[in-house]
């Protein structure tokens, strides 16, 4: 069994939590004190239903104002697959949510209402998710009872977004015309729409093939964490020093030569530790202990890598980046902290070539700053070299989070493009 | 060159291990003062198990700490001793007891009177005391509603406070550690974890628990719908008669809100069997602190809980 990370995304009352509420409990994850709660709360408030979608309303903020407000997850087995849920808010002051649940996402669900057909936030939506690189997307058109299961409703709408993903680098795209409310397409196949010729909604998240998504080409070993026993009293224990790590990029093997960041000297892989012992190969995201046969001085921050494909090591960044903060506004000469895999480094911006309008894809060339939800392209110099790749073609080596030195808020998060 | 295998794949459980250790070798890396809460539950059983494994074939670079009732079932604290000793890590006691007679709590009375809520002060009292930084709680988001917002390093003011609204964004596996003087991160390296997932750990790992995990025979009485164990502590009234039952439990806890369930599981793979089979939440069956209100978790993670 493995596991799928899949983000949710639509706007208020698209069907979203109905939707989560659905899967949960057809996929029989629901117990019986948190439905009986949810009853008994659907009932006071005067619903003449079982409201499945007060099963994903966490916060009593959240309860009390009934809409959602922050990233939750959630969790649901089937003997396929473990799946968790990021439950991100679609209002148009959470693109920060969406960023956030879509960053560790395999797939994206962006829901739309089968009556409305797109809208500016579904694009939106897509567009986040494909900024983020998720590798699967789902379009699922919801509340096709209210549009009597017709087919021409959903093809409508199939085609107005395939003619907007066009515009989008799409791996993996799926549409399915859905009920949330009353199950059709979610678990089982809907005899109400026998002219869909797909599969449900859940089949395809338990058969969607995620395994090659990794980047298991271009091997990349962030030093997190330095091994040294220490005991002096145990022969083979002395000399030990382990650097340990979670796997990048790349498959790393026994024996392997491999090249250290910054020095740039290489070596060869003695030993590869694990949880459950020594291993010959590691890959992504296994979390292990490299043995390497030279004394190489290496600490936290540095790369290992193979000596013929290497990372960009620079310190001038471009990036997308997503600006999260309310409080302070991102310009030219911004200072900020960077956290790039196990790197921390203080960073300016050099300038901000355009802010991006998510709903049109329009550049503007004249912004000046990027506010809360802002996405932008920038140039970024930072203190000491970070080794890098595009995000495209490694998330883990290509994202970055920038942090305000005087809050130590997280005020952004960025995607990283090209170097010079 | 690389030869492309279709097995490089990796179970749900190895996922989420690679995930844990990841975030303790993070937060080893980059606070003074970390700190391991440790029950003797099976949360911080596997907690354990992963910061042995984190950071072998060195020690737990940081000492483990239980906030201790005074309310705990002996073979629990037997098991506490024997584990953390074998692990080769520092045991720090913080007493509720001490809280009480030092003042800083004053002790709850009548039926429904437990230490639960006081572990809050003595808790944020050792973390001061000790100035600790980050604090490893084994907390996850199944468990409850209020859990499944919360982050994986979550930030606590200088009052130990939770602010719901007010949370860092967490992107990838890239954490935000910074924070000033007096304020600290609670961290849940297991909080994609779900029951089932730990269960699974213990046996695949065959990691030991308490005896109390098993079915056994024990003096049990039931209040609002939940069975409890009889104690000095248990203020029982007449209209609770006791009587004997097969039992486990699904969590260890203070003796005065834990519940036990009916059960005759005496493996793990026995009880993974019940759990999968469970139709009600952990803490809904067996925790009288979480019932008080619907709200009850959130108000308690507010003020600095676990
Ligand atoms: N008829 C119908 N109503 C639906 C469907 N899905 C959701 N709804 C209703 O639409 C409203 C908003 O749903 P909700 O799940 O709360 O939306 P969210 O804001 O996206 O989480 C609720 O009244 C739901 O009962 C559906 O498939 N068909």
């Amino acid at each position: 069994m493995d596991i799928l990370r899949f983000a949710t995304a639509g706007s208020v009352d698209d069907g979203k939590s109905t939707l989560i509420g659905r899967l949960l409990f057809d996929s029989k994850s629901i117990f019986e004190d948190q439905l009986a709660s949810v009853e008994r709360t659907s009932r006071d408030r005067g619903e003449n239903y079982t409201n499945l979608a007060l099963l994903t309303d966490g916060l009593r903020a959240e309860r009390e104002q009934g809409i959602t407000i922050d990233v939750a997850y959630r969790y649901f087995a089937t003997p396929k697959r473990k799946f968790i849920i990021a439950d991100t808010p679609g209002h148009i002051q959470y693109t920060r949510n969406m960023v956030t649940g879509a960053s560790t996402a395999d797939l994206a669900i962006v829901l739309v209402d089968a009556r409305n057909g797109l809208t500016e936030q579904s694009r939106r939506h897509a567009f986040l998710a494909t900024l983020l690189r998720v590798p699967h997307l789902v379009l699922a058109v919801n509340k096709m009872d209210l549009v009597d299961y017709k087919a021409d409703a959903f093809e409508r709408i199939v085609d107005e977004f395939s003619a907007f993903a066009t515009k989008l680098e799409i791996g993996d795209l799926t549409f399915i015309p859905i009920s949330a409310l009353h199950g059709d397409n979610v678990v089982d196949r809907s005899p109400n729409m026998p002219w869909h010729d797909g599969t449900s909604l859940l089949h395809h998240l338990e058969r969607v093939h995620i395994a090659s998504d990794r980047n298991l080409i271009d091997v990349r070993f962030p030093v997190q964490y330095v091994i040294r026993p220490h005991q002096a009293t145990d022969k083979a224990l002395h000399d030990y020093r382990g650097y340990a790590g979670q796997v990048a990029g790349g498959v790393l093997k026994q024996g392997d030569e491999v090249m250290h960041l910054p020095s740039g000297l290489t070596t060869t892989v003695e030993r590869i530790d694990t949880a459950a012992g020594p291993v010959d190969e590691a890959y992504p995201p296994m979390s292990v202990t490299l043995v390497l046969a030279d004394d190489l001085d290496i600490s936290r921050g540095d790369m290992i890598c193979r000596p013929h494909n290497q990372p960009s090591a620079s310190q001038d960044i471009e990036a997308m980046v997503c600006w999260m903060s309310d409080g302070r506004a991102l310009t030219k000469g911004s200072r900020l902290v960077v956290k790039h895999t196990t790197r921390t480094v203080k960073a300016v911006v050099r300038d901000l070539q355009y802010r991006l309008d998510v709903n049109t894809l329009h550049r503007d060339e004249n912004a000046e700053r990027l506010g809360l939800n802002d996405i932008g392209r920038i140039s970024l110099r930072t203190t000491l070299p970070i080794f890098h790749d595009p995000y495209g073609r490694n998330r883990q080596t290509g994202g970055l989070i920038l942090i305000d030195e005087v809050t130590n808020a997280t005020v952004g998060a960025g995607m990283i493009t090209e170097s010079h | 060159m690389v030869t492309m295998r279709p097995d490089y794949l990796l179970s749900q459980l190895d996922v989420l291990e690679a995930e844990s250790i990841h975030v303790m070798r993070e937060v080893a890396s980059e606070f003074e003062r970390p700190v391991l809460l440790f029950s003797g539950g099976k949360d911080s059983i596997v907690m354990l198990a992963l910061a042995e494994r984190a950071f072998a074939p060195a020690h737990i670079p940081f000492p483990v700490m239980h906030i201790d009732t005074g309310h705990n079932f002996p073979e629990v604290i037997n098991f506490r001793d024997r584990r953390v000793a074998e692990a080769g890590a520092r045991l720090i006691v913080a007493s509720v007891q001490e809280s009480i007679d030092s003042g800083r709590v004053a002790e709850e009375t009548g039926r429904w009177a437990s230490r639960n809520r006081l572990q809050i002060t003595t808790l944020l009292d050792a973390i001061t005391g000790h100035r600790f930084d980050a604090v490893f709680g084994g907390a996850r988001r199944d468990e409850e509603k209020a859990r499944a917002k919360e982050r994986v390093f979550s930030f606590r003011d200088e009052f130990g406070q939770w602010d719901p609204k007010n949370q860092r964004p967490e992107l990838w596996n890239l954490y935000n550690t910074r924070i000033n003087r007096e304020e600290h991160l609670r961290v849940f390296p297991i909080s994609n974890w779900t029951e089932l997932d730990i269960w699974d750990y213990i046996a695949r790992e065959n990691l030991e628990i308490p005896s109390i995990y098993f079915a056994h025979t024990r003096q049990v009485f039931e209040r609002d719908g939940i069975l409890l164990s009889d104690g000095p502590f248990m203020n029982r009234g007449d209209d609770e008669p006791i009587f004997e039952a097969s039992v486990r439990y699904r969590t260890v806890g203070d003796m005065t809100c834990t519940g036990a369930v009916a059960s005759t599981a005496s493996t793990v793979a026995e009880v993974i069997t019940e759990v999968a089979a469970t139709r009600v939440t952990e803490r809904g069956q067996t925790r009288a602190d979480d019932r008080a209100s619907e709200a009850a978790m959130e108000d308690r993670k507010r003020e600095g809980y676990f």
